[in-house]
């Protein structure tokens, strides 16, 4: 009560300072929480760190004065050689070996015109995330209906659904992509199976809640004049929920442009695989032109999946869900 | 209403009947643009050949190999006897003999070129009940077992398999050296075998044996429980058992095969097994280091996945952290700081986590050291966007309050703004470090450490798929658990815990940007 000596307060009764007391134990037990929380998050980095740096290949301080070298080690041979290799263009350092190869893997249109073979595997890799979006989207259109608790009286059938999503959700897709791999030979199909399951799963989700935010007026006047249940959905509630679907759409096509490119990394075709493969064989201008057409490929999506976005339903569209 | 009321109201509010053309026909303009790029996809990547092509005898195999084994005796026709192999990894140890194999053992004769090899059937010579047709009988068991004689050729008199029957499921084989009898419920059929030369059917074959040529192999289904193949010169059965084999110990353990009461028993009490240490760490030693399913090798995998998970979560929020105040339009007032701070977060975010993961791979060697820092950079990206965006949002009158009292910038900071974003801040790292769990699997894939490597091995053989669902389910497990520790703690965070709804929804906070709520 040392603070108290110049500002002397008004003494308080015992049931102030019943409360008095009350709060600054709250207080301190508030402060315990926040260290001891504190203390144990470090405690946990720190033995995660330990845990990572023992079992990596490399250790991180021995290893961390070499990083930046493989950005030395991307030099080319001159600054115009990545964009040859974008465009297709024959090197001037062709000596027949994969490295300089880069008129192989045109894909021709004409006889004369052709796309380059980045280009086409970038097309390959967006067609393969938007066509799994697309099919996603739509199984979990279906799907989020059941799902939902305002329109699906059924508990079990909720509770089912509900399940089915988070099971699919979490499945990891690398599995899923394998299993098909191992069924269909090599090709994009089994990375369009594994992200379109994801993607019911995530996309389901979203869509259900967004029913469950729904305005139930319009469906309540549909069912006073005996619509049956197809109608109500179809008409009470499909054109409200619209416009917030389309954009979680477009939201989970940016994600999936990414997972469908590191499936592609494994083994799943589509530009993810001529990065690792020209990462790996120390392709340098193959190797920037790929990052170069894969960021701005990425910059684009994500602009243009905003601007669309905002026009379908302005910036509050996502305030939903925490009232 | 009749029709002059209906053309009344429609008179009066043109505006609600008669919509422009796009509004009117844009669903259905979707759904034909959906279908023809269906069609387009379709054609891109030549659907349909690829599903013509497929093997789907494989798929239902692998799938039925995530929860089952198969065990696989082959039975190789000799002259006048038989002889069993089991494949040279099997799942029965080191000296098989399964009860579902039954085998009749007799006398033979038989000629021996040069050194005599050593006794063909060594197994318990049991007589069973089995008496196949026109096997010979075995009158003198009291035969000299495997007579090495140091001359050419010679006749030696043996103890042999001279007849075998395989149990599969609902039906079964009686394989005699001439004749093979397969049985599959009611109906059964023989094959009369010339060795070497030809398979031949005595009756028409059923649907579930299928033959492509007169004379050539035959293929027998006993659905999910087996299958056999009768060859010109042996008898290959697959009989498939459910569950994981030698899950806990594998068959060079000493505690193979044995009831789980014996191996407590052992545990505890029993005798020294390895005297240089107990039981009890031999058992467990066994247990990590079972070399079908490694289950040391996959817990220190996913335990990686885990800590890269939240090693990367953590960084990333720490450093994003006073970034976002750099980036937030209203808490720093310079338009340079801001721009170039936001440009960083883009660039972080857009060069994809494959590409970072790939780099990091190349420059800390495979392991989780990659990982990590690849979910760091990405993830300072997307948190700081989402952390000066959150910033951006709040409410203003707290910082003129605690400004109006004479505070110093840095108080402001503290009183004014902290309070509003921290709930949201931590809520936003909480859903990314759930989100990460499940990608730090994917990014393991291509080296980066965890889990995703192993899974990703063990799908390329195409023969250890138990140990690939063991993973999944391990997988989901952690991803199960940290969702719902996640999901507790946000709740808890924004204030929600202990008020929700029957069905326990899990609202995403407010404030929280999409891309938050959907990874």
């Amino acid at each position: 009560m040392s603070a108290t000596d110049v500002y002397r307060a008004p003494a308080l009764s015992p049931e102030g300072a019943t409360v008095e007391r009350h709060w600054r134990d709250l207080a301190a037990r508030r402060r315990l929480y926040t260290i001891g929380g504190l203390v144990f998050l470090l405690l946990a980095l720190s033995g995660s760190l330990w845990f990572a740096n023992e079992t990596n290949a490399g250790k991180f301080f021995d290893r961390l004065p070499h990083v930046a070298d493989f950005f030395g080690e991307l030099k080319p041979r001159d600054w115009f050689d990545p964009v040859r290799a974008l465009f297709d263009l024959p090197s001037p350092y062709d000596d027949g070996s994969l490295k300089f190869d880069y008129p192989e893997g045109r894909v021709y249109l004409t006889q004369n015109i052709y796309i380059p073979e980045y280009f086409h595997r970038m097309i390959e890799t967006l067609n393969i995330a938007l066509f799994s979006t697309l099919v996603g989207s739509t199984f979990g259109f279906l799907l989020c209906f059941l799902a939902a608790g305002n329109i699906t009286a059924n508990r079990w059938l909720r509770f089912a659904t509900r399940r089915f999503l988070e099971i699919v959700r979490a499945f990891p897709e690398i599995v899923i992509a394998g299993f098909f791999l191992a069924i269909f030979s090599l090709g994009p199909v089994p990375a369009i199976i594994a992200v379109s399951i994801h993607t019911i799963g995530a996309l389901g989700k979203m869509f259900f809640e967004v029913v469950e935010n729904a305005d139930m007026k319009p469906e309540e006047g549909l069912r006073a004049v005996g619509a049956n249940w197809v109608e109500r959905v179809w008409f009470g509630i499909v054109p409200q929920v619209l416009p917030n679907f389309m954009s979680y759409f477009l939201l989970r096509f940016e994600i999936n442009v990414r997972a469908s490119t590191i499936l592609g990394a494994v083994g799943a075709g589509g530009i993810g695989e001529s990065l690792r493969l020209s990462i790996g064989r120390g392709h340098e201008a193959k190797t920037i032109a790929i990052v170069f057409l894969l960021f701005c490929t990425i910059v684009a999506v994500d602009q243009f999946s905003a601007w669309l976005r905002h026009r379908l339903v302005g910036r509050q569209a996502f305030a939903y869900g925490g009232e | 209403m009749n029709a002059a009321a209906i053309n009344d109201i429609a008179a009066r509010h043109p505006d609600a009947f008669r919509r422009s053309l796009w509004k009117r026909y844009a669903v259905p303009i979707g759904i034909l643009l959906c279908i023809l790029y269906t069609f387009y996809c379709a054609w891109f990547f030549s659907i349909a050949t690829v599903l013509e092509k497929a093997n789907w005898n494989l798929a239902g195999a692998y799938l039925a190999d995530w929860v089952s084994y198969e065990i696989r005796p082959d039975i190789e026709f000799k002259d006048d006897y038989l002889t069993i192999d089991y494949s040279r990894f099997s799942k029965l140890g080191s000296n098989p003999d399964p009860d579902w194999v039954v085998k009749q053992m007799a006398v033979i004769e038989r000629r021996v070129d040069a050194a005599p090899a050593p006794a063909i059937a060594t197994n318990k010579s049991s007589q069973d009940s089995f008496m196949a047709p026109g096997a010979p009988t075995a009158e003198n068991p009291a035969a000299p077992l495997g007579q090495s004689a140091p001359a050419a050729p010679e006749t030696v008199r043996e103890n042999a398999v001279v007849a075998a029957t395989v149990t599969l499921g609902n039906g079964r084989i009686a394989i005699t050296p001439n004749l093979v009898t397969v049985t599959r419920g009611a109906e059964s059929v023989i094959f009369d075998i010339a060795k070497d030369s030809s398979v031949t059917p005595r009756t028409p074959l059923p649907d579930w044996i299928e033959q492509r040529r007169p004379g050539s192999t035959a293929y027998v289904s006993f659905d999910f429980l087996g299958r056999a193949e009768v060859q010109n010169d042996e008898v290959v059965a697959w009989r498939r058992f459910f569950g994981w084999a030698n899950f806990v110990f594998d068959t060079n353990s000493p505690f193979w095969g044995k009831p789980f009461g014996e191996v407590a028993s052992l545990i505890v009490s029993g005798a020294r097994i390895d005297p240089s240490r107990s039981n009890a760490a031999l058992a467990w030693d066994n247990i990590l280091n079972n070399a079908e399913w490694q289950h040391g090798d996959v817990w220190l995998k996913l335990l990686q996945t885990i800590v890269m998970a939240f090693v990367g979560t953590v960084l990333a929020s720490i450093v994003a952290f006073p970034l976002a105040f750099l980036a937030a339009r209203n808490v720093t007032p310079s338009r340079i700081a801001n721009q170039v701070t936001k440009r960083f977060f883009d660039f972080l975010r857009s060069v994809d986590m494959l590409i970072w993961a790939l780099f990091f791979t190349r420059g800390f060697g495979p392991g989780p050291l990659a990982g990590m820092s690849a979910i760091f950079f990405t993830d300072t990206g997307t948190l700081g966007k989402l952390y000066s965006e959150a910033l951006e949002n709040i409410d203003d009158k707290q910082r003129e309050g605690i400004r109006s009292v004479g505070a110093t910038p840095a108080m402001v900071q503290r009183y004014g703004v902290l309070p509003q974003v921290l709930p949201v801040f931590l809520s936003q790292s909480l859903y990314f470090w759930e989100s990460n769990t499940r990608s730090a699997t994917i990014i393991g894939a291509v080296g980066a450490g965890g889990i995703g490597l192993k899974l990703w091995e063990a799908m390329r053989t195409n023969t250890n798929w138990a140990n690939v669902f063991y993973m999944v389910v391990l997988i989901l497990l952690v991803v199960f658990i940290f969702d719902n520790i996640s999901s507790y703690l946000r709740r808890k965070l924004m204030g929600t815990v202990g008020n929700g709804n029957d069905e326990r929804r899990e609202r995403a906070p407010a404030g929280l940007p999409p891309a938050a709520q959907i990874a």
